[in-house]
């Protein structure tokens, strides 16, 4: 059965009178079968929007339906592996169609010929429902793949297999439903993309996500099953810190979404992150990651798509006990996809040309971020960090306004810190995480104390100096009293030696919590110490004449991450050098 | 046989209505016959059911709906390549315009080209030594690179572009093969020629194919002209192996050109009236430089833009910031202070420098030069801003060698002549000169190791 086409413009396809499709169906387009989707059904007219190339279509080429929503293919041979925006793995499009991407190439997601060491968990008789595991694969040397029934299968296991090597798509039990219906399970499975993936219920959020970023950690953390967005214009480092979490977060598994971005970053990511090894596992990273990469120049309607797709395959291993992490890079260019079609398609625009629903749309994205009790009974997490592009480098566009609504860490990157080599770019007076105090147990108890009693003197300091430098601006800093040069000096060390943080250096580019508690500690003692004597009429350029600040900050560089408890010499070093 | 049809059922701007047509393709060719005998092209916009909606690359003027006759060609917008393109001039539309005859094809290639699987890319590495101090040590460009020069009216854009093509040794190596593409959009006629004198004059006129869309040229056909231009590049750095350089100018002229073209579609505009796919078209566009692997070829691109008014924000320059891999920044002020090249140092970037810099490429202390020039460079700013307010005398002993450093750092490293190709050595060798005169403890981007090795205090200047 097919109908046919009767208008076309650009990525959107009309069809007249067809009754036949549903909302939000995936279709077949013209004779080169296309992929598209049914985005909007009237009794006149069907609208289709088609993932690929529209030249060379006509009007009168059949539009086959498929009966079903445009879904993402889950099973083992997932990770390490690089998909465009609607999951067709790109490696095989090389093979397929050479370095140039051809449209209508219809190819399987995953690899159907490499065979997999299943162990089946289930016996014979058992009863089922779905989100319970039935057999697992070592996908990686890191992580194991556990096959979970899918949904709408409940009843009794009536045949199955024994453990042994199996491919994707071979049968490895059967479930006899309760209509008597026989269900042959396979080792994959298939979800539509724009469908929360079920879980028993929300967990609190309570962990932070570990990324070794000192300014993240110590400053604005990350929970996990949060979300986080970071905005920035060009050239202040969006891509930069998203690389730097995906490579260095304590999450299990990342999925790592390039929306609408460069080919050269997609291939600079592949290519690091199999060059560089996971300091806890001591395997390349790539074992851990999936990336979608559907970059700028690739269909649009993808683009849309791509969002949909990574979340999806998040949700996927979360459900199987895992913490992941998803990067979203850039979700102002999955914004600005929604505007193209939404323009196509003559609907009325809200602010900036933006569909009215755009905020609706990045609502429901950002809520599909969560720590959850799976439906088999773990836990696992999905954390989104999405970074966002405003145009003009302006915070008060739509997208990056509607994000910070449903985000609760805003990491706002800046500009004239970006001209100054300062990285991470993120501003200290703008960005904020309200999940200090979700937080702020973990911390007491995995790291020390007075963790959040020290970043709140250290965070006081920093807006302390921002107001100082106001006045520094007008008048210069000589004229300040001695205290108030203090400040600048240590918030001067904190920017340099504590914010500041270098990714190419090899220790620097991540530190472990108890060091950066360390750092936090010795600078601030640094000061208290400074204060004290200030307040006995000893004058600062003593004290700085010392080159103690000096020294302080090149503890990133001098201390190696192991040795932190060295700093407790530089504590006393203090000590020593400031007893006047 | 083609069917021509007879007449057409409207006209509105660039574009026609065709009714009654019965096969047409989305994006198809079409060729429309005046009265008077003279062809215009044209490319379907629009499909619905038996009307096509045609984009006339020529303009609308002197048609009528009576007298003209349409053919459609049955394929998309093609270019005809050859290796013989090299030392030829075209139309915007990619029609040999310097009388020579027609280019004989080799093949017939869709201008629109198709994007390159992210798998397939090679990650450019390997850095060109363009002779100018402030693109070599600070904004490095890289094989393969999308490196755009964001200027305004009246600065020396043109200037900067010719010297990078004369001086950019981007075939160093033997049986290497460079050749340079470039495209003019919307520019006077004055700036095409003095782009064709440059290459003259620096003996690489053979080697250059250049398409050209001026601006008395129609406005419609500008869209097709840096399509036509990257589909010869394309063609010649990843099936000819060689290693090309496209220059681009000016892209907010194309830009405009493709408003024009949207509004007159009644299309919903986005920001300062633009279409909503501006980023997907300009990115369709910067997207195609890059480097395959197994292929021998690279193609390097350097659009410049005129930003309207100077502002950076402006949609053009701000999307195609987000695009490309970078941007040099040329700075009214600096021009006006007689400094040549006249880039701003600080909001200049190249992306891939990272990794296309050090031991190996460059220089073992490039990239700590490079950070620690900025970093200085930036201090400048805040003295400078400073000494503005309470007066240069008033400013601390530290203040003041850094003002100091700012105005000999732009007179000596930025400023440089038209015709001075400095080499990398010299040009990190003089930042280290100018980083001396700031006292060592404010250098806290360099290693101990390398200040001692390289870190020479001077009190003299």
């Amino acid at each position: 059965m097919s109908e046919k086409i009767y208008s076309i413009n650009g990525p959107v396809v009309k069809l007249k009178e067809a009754k036949a499709f549903q909302m939000m169906e995936m279709v077949y387009v013209g004779n080169r079968r296309l992929i598209g989707e049914v985005i909007g059904v009237t009794e006149e007219e069907t609208t289709v929007q088609v993932y690929e190339g529209t030249t060379g279509l006509k009007a009168g080429e059949p539009v086959i339906p498929t009966g079903a929503p445009l879904s993402a293919t889950l099973g083992p041979g997932i990770l390490t592996n690089i998909f465009d925006g609607i999951q067709r793995p790109l490696k095989h499009l090389e093979a397929e169609s050479g370095a140039f991407l051809a449209d209508g190439v219809e190819i399987f997601p995953l690899d159907k010929e490499r065979v997999f060491d299943v162990t089946i968990t289930i016996s014979e008789g058992a009863t089922v429902s779905p989100g319970m595991i039935y057999a697992t694969c070592p996908e990686t040397s890191l992580i194991t793949h556990r096959c979970m029934i899918p949904a709408g299968v409940k009843g009794v296991v009536a045949e199955v297999m024994p453990s042994g090597k199996y491919r994707v798509n071979d049968t490895v039990a059967k479930i006899r439903k309760k209509d008597g219906s026989l269900v042959p399970l396979t080792l994959c499975q298939k979800w539509p993309v724009r469908t929360p993936r079920p879980s028993a219920h929300r967990i609190g959020i309570e962990r932070p996500l570990v990324t070794g970023q000192r300014v993240i950690d110590t400053l604005f953390p990350i929970a996990k099953g949060g979300a986080a967005a970071i905005p920035g214009g060009f050239g202040a480092g969006k891509t930069m810190t998203q690389h730097q979490l995906a490579k260095w977060c304590d999450a299990d598994i990342i999925v790592y979404i390039g929306c609408g971005e460069r080919g050269n970053e997609m291939t600079q990511v592949l290519e690091e992150f199999s060059e560089l090894i996971d300091p806890k596992s001591g395997k390349p990273l790539t074992e851990r990651t999936v990336l979608i990469a559907n970059t700028s120049n690739m269909p649009v309607a993808a683009r849309e798509a791509s969002i949909y797709t990574g979340i999806t395959l998040a949700e996927y291993y979360r459900d199987m006990g895992y913490h992941v992490a998803i990067m979203a890079d850039s979700t102002s260019r999955w914004a600005e996809a929604l505007r193209e079609i939404s323009g196509r398609l003559e609907e009325m625009p809200a602010e900036e040309g933006f569909p009215a629903y755009l905020p609706s749309r990045l609502s429901e994205f950002y809520e599909r971020a969560g720590c959850v009790e799976t439906l088999a009974g773990g836990e696992g997490s999905v954390t989104i960090i999405g970074a966002v592009s405003p145009q003009g480098a302006d915070f008060s566009e739509p997208v990056t306004q509607n994000t910070k609504r449903f985000v609760r860490c805003f990491l706002a990157l800046d500009k004239s810190l970006a001209y100054a080599r300062h990285y991470p770019a993120i501003n200290w007076t703008t960005s904020y995480s309200e999940y200090l105090d979700d937080l702020s147990l973990w911390y007491a108890k995995e790291v020390a104390n007075d963790f959040f009693p020290l970043r709140r003197k250290l965070a006081a300091l920093l807006s302390e100096e921002s107001r100082l430098m106001e006045i520094v601006k007008l008048v210069g800093a000589d004229v300040l009293p001695d205290d108030q040069k203090l400040i600048i000096e240590t918030a001067r060390v904190i920017r340099l030696g504590f914010l500041q943080q270098n990714a190419f250096h090899a220790e620097d580019t991540f530190v472990p919590l108890k060091k950066q508690y360390e750092m936090m500690k010795t600078i601030l003692y640094l000061y208290d110490k400074g204060t004290k004597l200030i307040a006995r009429g000893v004058p600062i350029s003593k004290i700085l004449a010392t080159g103690l600040f000096d020294k302080l900050v090149r503890i990133k560089y001098d201390i190696p991450n192991d040795q932190f408890s060295r700093l407790e010499e530089y504590r006393k070093e203090i000590d020593t050098l400031l007893s006047f | 046989m083609t069917l021509q049809f007879i007449g057409l059922s409207q006209i509105n701007g660039p574009l026609v209505v065709l009714d009654g047509v019965p096969d047409a393709s989305y994006e198809e060719m079409a060729e429309l016959v005046c009265e008077d005998g003279t062809v215009r092209s044209g490319r379907i916009v629009h499909l619905a059911d038996q009307r096509a909606v045609i984009q006339v690359y020529e303009g609308t003027s002197g048609l009528s709906l009576k007298n003209t006759r349409t053919r459609l060609l049955g394929h998309p917008m093609r270019l005809s390549v050859s290796p013989e393109m090299l030392g030829r001039v075209f139309s915007g539309a990619g029609r040999p315009i310097d009388g020579l005859g027609e280019v004989y094809p080799e093949k017939y290639l869709d201008i629109n080209g198709r994007p390159i699987n992210p798998v397939s890319r090679e990650y450019p590495r390997s850095y060109i030594n363009t002779g100018i101090s402030t693109i070599d040590a600070l904004t490095t460009l890289i094989r393969g690179q999308k490196l755009p020069i964001f200027s305004g009216s009246g600065m020396d854009h043109n200037k900067l572009a010719a010297q990078i093509v004369r001086q950019a040794q981007i075939a160093e190596e033997e049986g290497q093969e460079f050749a340079v593409v470039f495209a003019a959009m919307g520019v006077k006629n004055d700036v095409a020629d003095f782009f064709r004198k440059s290459f003259e004059e620096s003996g690489v006129l053979s080697r250059v194919a250049m398409f050209l869309n001026l601006s008395n040229d129609p406005v419609i056909e500008r869209i097709l002209t840096p399509r036509c231009a990257l589909t010869a590049a394309e063609y010649l750095a990843f099936e000819k192996g060689m290693h090309i350089l496209c220059v681009m100018t000016d892209m907010t002229s194309y830009a405009e050109a493709l408003r024009e073209f949207s509004s007159s579609r009644g299309e919903i505009p986005g920001r300062k009236g633009y279409p909503g796919y501006l980023y997907s078209d300009l990115a369709s566009l910067y997207e195609r430089a890059g480097a395959i692997k197994g292929c021998k070829g690279s193609l390097t691109q350097i659009p410049i833009l005129t930003m309207p008014n100077d502002d950076i924000t402006h949609p053009v320059p701000d999307l195609t910031g987000y695009i490309t891999e970078g941007q040099i920044v040329l700075d009214r002020y600096l021009d006006q202070t007689g400094i040549y090249p006249p880039i701003s140092v600080l909001p200049s970037l190249s992306r891939l420098m990272k990794d296309g810099i050090g031991e190996g490429y460059t220089r073992a202390d490039h990239s700590a030069v490079a950070n620690q020039l900025f970093a200085a460079y930036a201090h400048v700013a805040d003295a400078r801003s400073l000494a503005s307010v309470i007066g240069e005398e008033e400013l601390g002993a530290t203040d003041k060698r850094y003002m100091k450093f700012g105005k000999l750092f732009e007179e000596r490293f930025i400023a440089q002549n038209f015709y001075d190709n400095r080499s990398i050595d010299q040009t990190l060798n003089l930042g280290w000169e100018l980083l001396s005169i700031l006292p060592r403890e404010e250098l806290d981007r360099v290693d101990s190791d390398l200040l001692d090795k390289y870190y020479h205090p001077r009190e003299d200047i």
